[in-house]
């Protein structure tokens, strides 16, 4: 090998920690502590707890569906059972139990790697189709469970309890928002950096040997049930994390956190942002929280818009946002970045129009619907029209239809221009 | 005399109605260079998956170093010194040369289910991974994606990955299929190169490999062996001619 500057031979040699490893990270946790300084109100506070608790919960997801190939239709069960173990927790903390808060996502972690450690000791058995099942099949029966055995999770009401009644630290009793933001974000780096770090660990790169080949990996000495068994263990943990931050931040645990329907948006969520990159969950929960909350203040169908996004990722991005990122890694490294800017800018105008006008058509059908009797009257970006009338839809059908009329005569240049900025050599054309 | 690395007691294999392997005794010692022969679907492959545990027998015994380890699973019979290669190349495509064979190290250097060491951080096991990498001749590819290889160097890593583990019976199944001259060459070398010392089983149909290579050779035909002997012995024998050689061996001595 004549080029050791391309081969990290020296890989096994390199200190413990690398600062350009550390980097990262280091950047995380700055602007962790700073975000509440830019973003100081209470709502923005608290979407920022949400996004926290879902990147945990998603990186956790990510062990199990990116790592190691399981795909699972009832994780929040893990975080769920996380989560109503914390609230117990809670209140024997109330009645009398010495326990900081700060300590309780440890529990948190302990009690979903139980539950994935009872559950897992069957349902990892086999892989694909059959570890889905029973994932599903779990999920429905704990679901179930949550109404039937009201003693512990308090039936339609659910859980709740109070955060504050532990001992301070520090002198903080995590009553204000803020406090349990700091919390929260600790955790959220504390969980982070360890799902990081177990990724390669021995278990972690095996967990990708067995997601690749299973048989193979038999043969070199691993039990492929035992490495999908650790990866599920490991994954419980980390969304039990997940859990007891949603019960200090809300202080009620209900169905909904164990439900299917909270289990398949994680999968949206964690595919949205891209299964096959460690930060792939990360970008997935910033985004969907974002939408969801910005989305669901305009409009009563959000849910749709987001299903719709996610059809479209897996049909055009299966790699997730950060597959796309990555694409341009190449552009980049090819210093043709910017031949990308003009082609993009001018796609981005019929692109734009059509996401507005097709989503125009998508109210005014809904508003004709669902507005009170005698309501046609209907405000949309800003302009007031009557919804029940033949011309604004019309207006919006055409806008779409021209649009994508562009989007479709545009879309050989886009394809040029990135054909040319991935390729060495010259200008294209 | 000692016990024989891989003893096959009466072994039988059948899918459903298809009696494949019929009744299989076979002796292989320590440090023996085994070569498995016969014609197309008479069962070798099936023998190997009866030996390293990815089948289980219909009837019969398969012993490691005396000790019987019918119904195992592969990884039991791998922890117990037992590695293989498969006929259809058999690799984690999705990761690295380099990966792939640090993969093949990870349990035998005691690593097993460990989530407490980080596996760039080991000395050890990245220099053994690269002495490896060193002994296939891939490590020039060691940073590319294994399914972007060739095949003949998808091949050699094939076998990096086998031996890796350090075990001390090696079983191949068919390491040069589909192989130019020069590529066989390169990997017979290679092949006696790194099972320098240990138990080889190899199943092959180029039989200039197979003189170059084996002690001894077993000759398989429809499920049962009709002939274990040495390569000139084999050459000479009538039944094996018969059977299967035919002019082929003349061709090849
Ligand atoms: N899993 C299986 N199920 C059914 N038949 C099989 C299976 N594996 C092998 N066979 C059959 O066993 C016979 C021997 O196959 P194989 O062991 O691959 O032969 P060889 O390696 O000697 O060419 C073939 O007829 C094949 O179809
Ligand atoms: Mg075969």
């Amino acid at each position: 090998m004549s080029t050791p500057a391309t081969t990290p031979l020296t890989a096994g040699t390199r200190r413990l920690i690398p600062l350009n490893h550390a980097l990262p990270w280091i950047i995380a946790a700055v602007c962790l502590f700073i975000l509440p300084y830019v973003f100081d109100s209470r709502s923005a506070l608290t979407i920022m707890n949400q996004m926290a608790i879902t990147i945990v919960f998603a990186l956790s997801y990510n062990m199990l569906l990116g790592q190691g190939g399981m795909l699972s239709f009832g994780h929040a069960v893990y975080m769920g059972l996380g989560g109503f173990f914390c609230m117990h927790l809670l209140n024997w903390v109330e009645a009398g139990l010495w326990l900081p808060l700060p300590l309780l996502p440890v529990f948190g972690g302990l009690f979903g790697l139980f539950f994935a450690f009872l559950i897992g000791s069957f349902s990892t058995r086999r892989a694909g189709t059959v570890f889905a099942m029973i994932s599903l099949g779990v999920g429905e029966l704990v679901a179930a469970c949550s109404v039937i055995i009201v003693i512990f999770f308090g039936g339609e009401e659910g859980i709740s309890g109070d955060r504050t009644m532990g001992p301070e630290v520090l002198g903080w009793d995590f009553g204000p928002q803020e406090q349990v933001y700091y919390l929260t974000a600790l955790w959220l780096l504390i969980a982070a950096l360890g799902m990081f770090l177990y990724s390669r660990t021995p278990i972690g790169r095996v967990a990708n040997a067995v997601r690749d080949n299973e048989e193979r990996a038999e043969f070199l000495g691993y039990s492929q049930r035992h490495v999908r068994w650790m990866s599920f263990m490991a994954s419980g943990f980390f969304a039990g994390i997940a859990g007891a931050l949603f019960a200090i931040n809300f202080e009620i645990l209900t169905e909904e956190n164990l439900n299917l329907t909270t289990s398949g948006s994680i999968l949206l969520v964690t595919f949205l942002g891209g299964v096959g990159f460690f930060v792939g969950p990360i970008i997935g929960a910033i985004v969907f929280t974002l939408l969801q909350t910005v989305l669901s203040l305009y409009t009563e169908i959000w849910a749709l818009y987001l299903g719709i996004l996610f059809v479209a990722t897996v049909m055009f991005f299966p790699g997730g946002l950060a597959g796309l990122l990555a694409m341009h890694v190449l552009p980049w490294k090819l210093g043709k970045i910017g031949h990308l800017v003009v082609p993009y800018a001018k796609m981005l105008i019929p692109a734009l129009a059509f996401v507005l006008s097709a989503a125009a058509v998508l109210e005014i059908l809904f508003h004709k619907r669902h507005a009170g009797l005698g309501d046609h009257e209907m405000n949309l970006y800003g302009i007031t029209f009557d919804s029940h009338g033949a011309m604004p839809l019309i207006t919006v059908l055409a806008i779409a239809a021209v649009s994508l009329f562009a989007i479709v005569k545009l879309a050989p240049g886009l394809k040029a221009a990135w054909d040319d900025a991935t390729h060495m050599g010259g200008h294209h054309g | 005399m000692s016990v024989p690395a891989i003893e096959l007691r009466g072994l039988e294999k059948s899918f459903g109605l298809a009696k494949i392997i019929q009744g299989v005794d076979l002796k292989i010692d320590k440090g023996e260079r085994h070569a498995i022969i016969g014609p197309n679907g008479a069962g070798k492959s099936t023998l190997f998956n009866l030996i390293t545990g990815k089948y289980a027998p219909t009837a019969g015994s398969v012993h490691l170093h005396g000790q019987d380890v019918s119904g195992k699973k592969p990884f039991e019979i791998n922890r117990m010194g037992l590695s293989r290669s498969f006929q259809i190349t058999n690799i984690f495509h999705n990761m690295t040369v380099f990966e792939n064979v640090r993969c093949g190290l990870l349990w035998s250097m005691g690593y097993k289910y460990s989530f407490w060491h980080m596996v760039n951080g080991q000395r050890h096991l990245t220099e053994k991974a690269d002495e490896i990498l060193e002994q296939i001749n891939l490590t020039s590819r060691r940073n590319v994606v294994a399914g972007a290889l060739a095949y003949a160097e998808q091949r050699a890593l094939e076998i990096g990955i086998t031996i890796a583990g350090g075990a001390d019976i090696i079983m191949l199944d068919e390491p040069c299929a589909g192989m130019s001259h020069s590529e066989t060459d390169l990997i017979v070398d290679l092949i006696r190169k790194v099972t320098e010392g240990k138990t080889l089983v190899v199943v092959e149909h180029d039989m200039g490999v197979i003189f170059d290579l084996a002690d001894r050779i077993s000759v398989l035909v429809y499920g049962e062996i009709i002939e274990s002997d040495t390569p000139e012995n084999v050459r000479a024998s009538k039944a094996v001619q018969e059977a299967y050689l035919g002019t082929t061996l003349e061709d090849a001595g």
